[in-house]
């Protein structure tokens, strides 16, 4: 084939004829093998530059040069332009349907009183107390004679209060968490700051709101100083971060021998108010019996069930949904994320 | 105590109209949880009038008997009423509704047909007034009443009923005297004491009559007997004292003890009467000792406990003291003569007496919270006096024995009210809160008091319980709120933390918690083969249920029924965790011994009572059967096994800071094949693996159910970290085969690897095993990666640690290495 300027130019015009027609990427590729790779009419056309006069190379050099840089941008606008079209396809094509349920392992949760435990203790650590803890398995000394509960209190009785035996051994499995209120206040000095959650056992058939195995959390304070006005802005503190700020709290007169006054606190919560626990200002012969001087420091105590609080924080209306151990249950409060 | 308001109104003027809410507030202020208050007959309009039946035809010819009955209503004319009721005879006085009237719940009565008669107005029954619910026929009142006068009146029927809750240590007010004394006081009213009316003085101490002896001075301080004979045993109890005991809760039931009871409701002692005639000789209040029975009033035979509290004559016990009445000596219709017995019992001995036989009376409630001492004499003086008013008895002769016994005055410091309430309360008010109780106050210089608390507050002891009182007085509400912070800080125990670690751990890999009960059967630790110091279980004395006598040695039992109720209840993918204390009866209790409460024991005694507490160590157990992945949508899930238990064990222990290892171990309740033992400083701290095939097919778990306890009391906690550099070179990986006996342990050809490649191996995982080999060996393929901290590792370095760490494979597990 002779070399004209045609036949260059002609080479050329197929070339960016069929770019401009390849389809998709691959026909694209094909154009680019048959009309600018090294069997292409331009590059032969090129490769046979050599046989040319000085003149005509330099001629048809420089024409076949212009041509090859047409078609190449020419053939790069077209890959540019086809792979957005690639790009913009893949995307639609891999669309799918994100409301799809997402892949999932089981789905785990904390029992929603180990929830609230750690919200008692949360709030109670940011007021300076610690949070002490002692044997489910307890000395019945630790868990009544120290408390000033005699000997013939009915809460002593085999009616209330679970025994280990041998009897002789005096171990109960403890009717509240006082005897850890007991072991912190033999074992410290004041300025005690403490509250007791755990778990409690107490001789009631379980039914819709009472439980042989129960939890509780009770809270004291021994200081220079405690007085009653302590205990109740306490105990509001506590009502209002559990139940809301605008929970109103009542102290009732009421008779625990371990404390000396004595109240109920109810609190006020939807409607309605609701008992809580019982609280009062530590009676000076529990301090005796712990070695505490009662001239020098007074003290308060309070004690609430945690059934009951999860109870009405959360509306659930029967305690078998608390002790059943259903996961449904837990698994309902998740694990405490806010 | 069930109460009507109109009783207290005798003693303290609270208008009969006060508004419900406020007179709740009333008593709760002061102490006295209001568990119902009601009023009631405010619906019933008259007229409503006394009438005499003058003449009754009976109606025949229908299904039930009916009368036309003529009654003197009072009026000019007799009326004539259809009545369905028989209890009634010519002469008798009846309640009669009169055309207009209106009887609760909107009834209101008109002249009518009825039977072919006209009736114009209805005899009425207790229950249609709402009285009570007696509807076996209609009221018939004593002869007493006068005929036409108004029955809303005279039965009390407009009212206010109110039940309150009286705390142990109130005593007192388990009486209308005691809540009458609380009410005024709550509402600032001036109050009558109907003790001071009692003139006790006319009936003197002489031998005439049964005279009685407190033979165990321990038993009763005080008691008095009155005999009165000539008693009309058929006279009736006026009717607004059986009103007033049925408003209370008890039942009417004739003179002689409708009189005990009402003097028992208004000022709180219990009474008893006897039958003169029954006793032999004189009262003697002692120990059963060696007498084995009584009856009861209410006809049971009781086996006597040698400490019961009884009142006995020369011969046998007449009655339980303060609990129950003897069947002997009861009051009958033909009673001519009473003793009438009065005594402060020992509370603590009348509270075992109802204990131990079961028996709750309203004697009993009273007595075993502690009776004023000087009511013996008084109550037992009214009594005399109603017994002479209204059952025309003549009085003989009074016996006592003891003497009350008051509390002790206090030597009080005035200033310690306010330095206890948190708020200033004035020494005037102070005082007149403290005589508002009954208490005398002598002022013996400025703030020191000498206190004398009244008769019936033997509660009062101690300052403290004098600032109650004060508190109670001017009102709880009164107390201003403070709240105290403690100056020395804190923060949760390591132990705290590491609970609310693990369980959010726990969580997040899909495992809910549960809280089991600590109480189990005996065949669970059968089944599970918890033998030896596995199973060695406290028993309980007292358990709820005979089947669950135990307490938990391990978590497992309760996780195991937790399981099941989820499976039950169809759940197929379960995974579930518990963190709590076991309890495990390895040593011998100690006797506990006595401990005195005045002041704090020696530490020696102390460490005594400490030591007697057995260990109860904290676990951490989790067992789940079915998926741990789920499946869906986007294929299969995957099926919790022995390795996710071992896995999981492993990775608790791990975060918390330790090197683990891992062991094959046989121990219940797993599988001996398919258990690891889970060590840390060569300490057992738990155990993993696959359930024991007899325990998954005896309890009917899923096959493969797994299970992992660890003791979070033994894992020790680890020291802070100290950080490693973060190594930025690049990684070299190289993948090494080998070939082993089936016995060699992964962990032992890892360490023997991990031994041999150097400081240099940054991590080294298992990515394949294949145990079908044809000689019954096991392939291990392992992944090195290699990363130095200066240099970019070359090929002929690195493949130099590969030979060397295949080496020691094979010089220590006999490996072979595969090309």
């Amino acid at each position: 084939m002779s070399l004209t300027s045609q036949s260059v130019t002609a080479a050329a015009e197929e070339a960016i004829s069929a770019i401009s027609s390849a389809a998709d990427l691959d026909q694209l590729k094909q154009v680019r093998i048959d009309f600018i790779g090294d069997k292409s009419k331009l590059a032969k056309a090129n490769q046979s530059l050599g046989t040319l006069s000085p003149e005509q190379r330099a001629e048809f050099g420089k024409l076949i040069g212009m041509e090859r840089a047409k078609v190449n941008q020419a053939f790069e606008a077209r890959k540019i332009a086809l792979e957005a079209d690639r790009d913009a396809r893949v995307l639609i094509e891999e669309r799918v349907d994100v409301t799809l349920p997402g892949r999932r392992s089981l789905k785990g949760g904390l029992h929603p009183l180990t929830l609230l435990t750690n919200e008692i203790s949360d709030l109670f650590l940011g007021l300076g107390y610690r949070i002490a803890e002692g044997p489910e398995l307890e000395s019945e000394w630790l868990s009544f004679d120290a408390l000033n509960i005699p000997a013939d209190h009915p809460a002593r009785t085999m009616q209330d209060t679970f025994f280990v035996e041998p009897l002789d051994a005096k171990l109960v499995l403890r009717p509240h968490t006082s005897p850890v209120q007991i072991r912190t206040m033999l074992n410290e000095k004041p300025p005690i700051y403490i509250i007791c959650p755990g778990r409690t056992y107490r001789a009631d058939e379980l039914d819709a709101t009472h439980t042989p195995v129960f939890g509780q959390v009770e809270g004291l304070v021994v200081d220079r100083g405690i007085t009653m006005a302590d205990l109740k802005g306490t105990l509001d503190f506590f009502a209002r971060s559990i139940f809301g700020s605008d929970v109103k709290t009542r102290l009732r007169p009421s008779f625990f021998p371990f404390t000396e006054p004595s109240a109920e606190v109810d609190f006020f919560f939807r409607g309605r108010w609701i008992e809580w626990g019982g609280c009062g200002m530590v009676n000076p012969k529990v301090l005796q019996a712990c070695g505490i001087d009662s001239d020098e420091f007074t003290g308060f105590a309070f004690g609430m069930g945690l059934e009951r609080t999860l109870m009405v924080r959360h509306g659930i209306a029967d305690m078998h949904d608390i002790v059943e151990g259903d996961i449904r249950f837990s698994q309902s409060f998740g694990s405490g994320v806010r | 105590m069930k109460f009507p308001l109109s009783w207290i109104r005798d003693f303290t003027p609270v208008p009969a109209d006060i508004d419900l809410e406020l007179l709740e507030e009333a008593f709760v202020r002061v102490g006295f949880e209001v568990e119902t208050i009601e009023r009631v007959g405010s619906d019933v309009v008259g007229p409503l009038v006394v009438a005499r039946v003058l003449s009754i035809e009976e109606v025949t010819g229908q299904k039930k008997p009916i009368r036309y009955v003529g009654l003197d209503c009072g009026e000019t004319e007799v009326r004539y009423v259809i009545c369905g009721a028989t209890n009634f005879e010519v002469g008798d006085l009846v309640v009669a509704s009169l055309p207009g009237a209106i009887l609760p719940g909107d009834f209101a009565i008109s002249a009518r047909q009825t039977y072919g008669k006209i009736s114009n107005g209805m005899i009425c029954s207790a229950r249609e007034l709402r009285i009570s619910e007696d509807h076996t026929g209609i009221i018939v009142l004593p002869p007493d009443c006068r005929v036409g006068s108004d029955v809303i009146e005279l039965l009390q029927i407009s009212d206010v009923l109110i039940d309150v809750a009286v705390n142990a240590d109130r005593g007192y007010a388990l009486s209308i005297r005691g809540l009458a004394r609380e009410l005024s006081a709550s509402l600032g009213l001036p109050f009558a004491d109907p003790a001071s009316e009692i003139d006790s003085q006319k009936y003197g101490l002489d031998e005439q009559g049964v005279q009685v002896n407190i033979d165990d001075p321990s038993a009763a301080s005080v008691i008095y007997l009155r005999t009165l004979d000539s008693f009309q045993a058929q006279a009736h109890s006026p009717l607004w004292m059986k009103r007033r005991i049925e408003k209370c809760g008890m039942r009417a039931i004739s003179l002689a003890v409708d009189i005990t009871n009402y003097v028992m409701l208004e000022l709180g002692q219990p009474l008893h009467a006897f039958d003169r005639e029954k006793i032999n000789g004189s009262l003697h209040i002692r120990r059963a000792n060696s007498d084995v029975s009584l009856t009861t009033l209410d006809g049971q035979e009781r086996k006597l406990h040698p400490e019961d509290l009884v009142v006995a004559d020369d011969q046998e016990p007449l009655a339980l003291a303060g609990t129950m009445g003897g069947l002997s000596s009861e009051v009958t219709s033909s009673t001519l003569s009473l003793a009438i017995e009065a005594a402060r019992f020992d509370p603590i001995s009348i509270a075992k007496n109802s204990r131990r036989h079961k028996l709750s009376s309203e004697a009993s409630r009273r007595l075993e919270r502690g009776v004023d001492p000087s009511l013996a004499e008084l109550a037992s003086a009214r009594a005399t006096d109603l017994l002479i008013q209204y059952g025309g008895a003549r009085y003989v002769g009074s016996s006592k024995s003891g003497e009350p016994r008051f509390a002790p005055v206090i030597d009080f410091d005035s200033h310690f009210i306010s330095q206890l309430l948190g708020t200033e309360v004035s020494s005037d008010v102070a005082k007149a809160k403290l005589e508002l109780i009954g208490c005398d106050v002598a002022v013996l210089a400025e703030h020191h008091w000498r206190v004398d608390p009244p008769s019936w507050r033997s509660d009062l002891q101690t300052g403290p319980d004098l600032v109650e009182e004060v508190a109670r007085m001017i009102g709880y509400d009164a107390i201003p709120s403070t709240l105290p912070m403690s100056k020395t800080g804190s923060s949760l125990s390591s132990m705290q933390i590491r609970k609310r670690t693990m369980s959010a751990l726990m969580a997040n890999v899909g495992f809910a918690e549960v809280l089991t009960s600590p109480f189990i059967s005996e065949s669970i630790l059968q089944t599970l083969g918890l033998e030896g110091e596995l199973g060695r279980a406290f028993r309980i004395a007292n358990p709820m249920s005979e089947d669950f006598p135990l307490l938990r040695t391990n978590l497992l039992p309760g996780l195991v029924n937790a399981l099941i109720r989820n499976m039950g209840r169809g759940a197929k993918d379960v995974a579930i965790f518990e963190i709590g204390s076991i309890f495990k009866n390895l040593t011998a209790l100690p006797v506990a011994e006595e401990v005195a409460t005045s002041h704090r024991p020696s530490d020696a005694i102390l460490a005594k009572i400490y030591a007697g507490v057995p260990a109860q160590p904290l676990h951490l157990s989790a067992l789940f059967a079915g998926n741990l992945e789920l499946s869906g949508w986007w294929g299969a899930g995957r099926k919790g096994d022995w390795s996710d238990a071992i896995a999981l064990a492993t990775r608790l222990v791990e975060e918390s800071g330790h090197q683990v290892e891992v062991l094959s171990a046989d121990f219940a309740p797993w599988h001996p094949g398919r258990c690891a033992e889970i060590r840390v400083n060569g300490d057992v701290v738990g155990h993993a693996g696959e359930l024991h095939p007899r325990v998954i097919a005896n309890l009917d778990l899923p096959v493969r159910s797994s299970a992992f306890s660890l003791n979070l009391s033994a894992l020790p906690f680890a020291p802070v970290k100290v950080a490693e550099p973060v190594w930025t070179m690049p990684a070299t990986y190289q993948d090494i085969s080998l070939v082993v006996e089936a016995c060699v342990s992964a962990a032992n050809v890892e360490s023997a690897l991990r031994a041999g490649a150097g400081d240099l191996l940054e991590s080294i995982r298992l990515f394949d095993r294949y145990d079908k080999l044809e000689d019954g060996k096991v392939s291990l393929a392992y992944s090195l990666t290699f990363r130095a901290p200066d240099r970019t590792l070359t090929a002929e370095e690195v493949s130099g640690y590969r030979e060397a760490a295949g080496l020691a494979a094979v010089e220590r597990c006999g490996a072979t290495i595969r090309s």
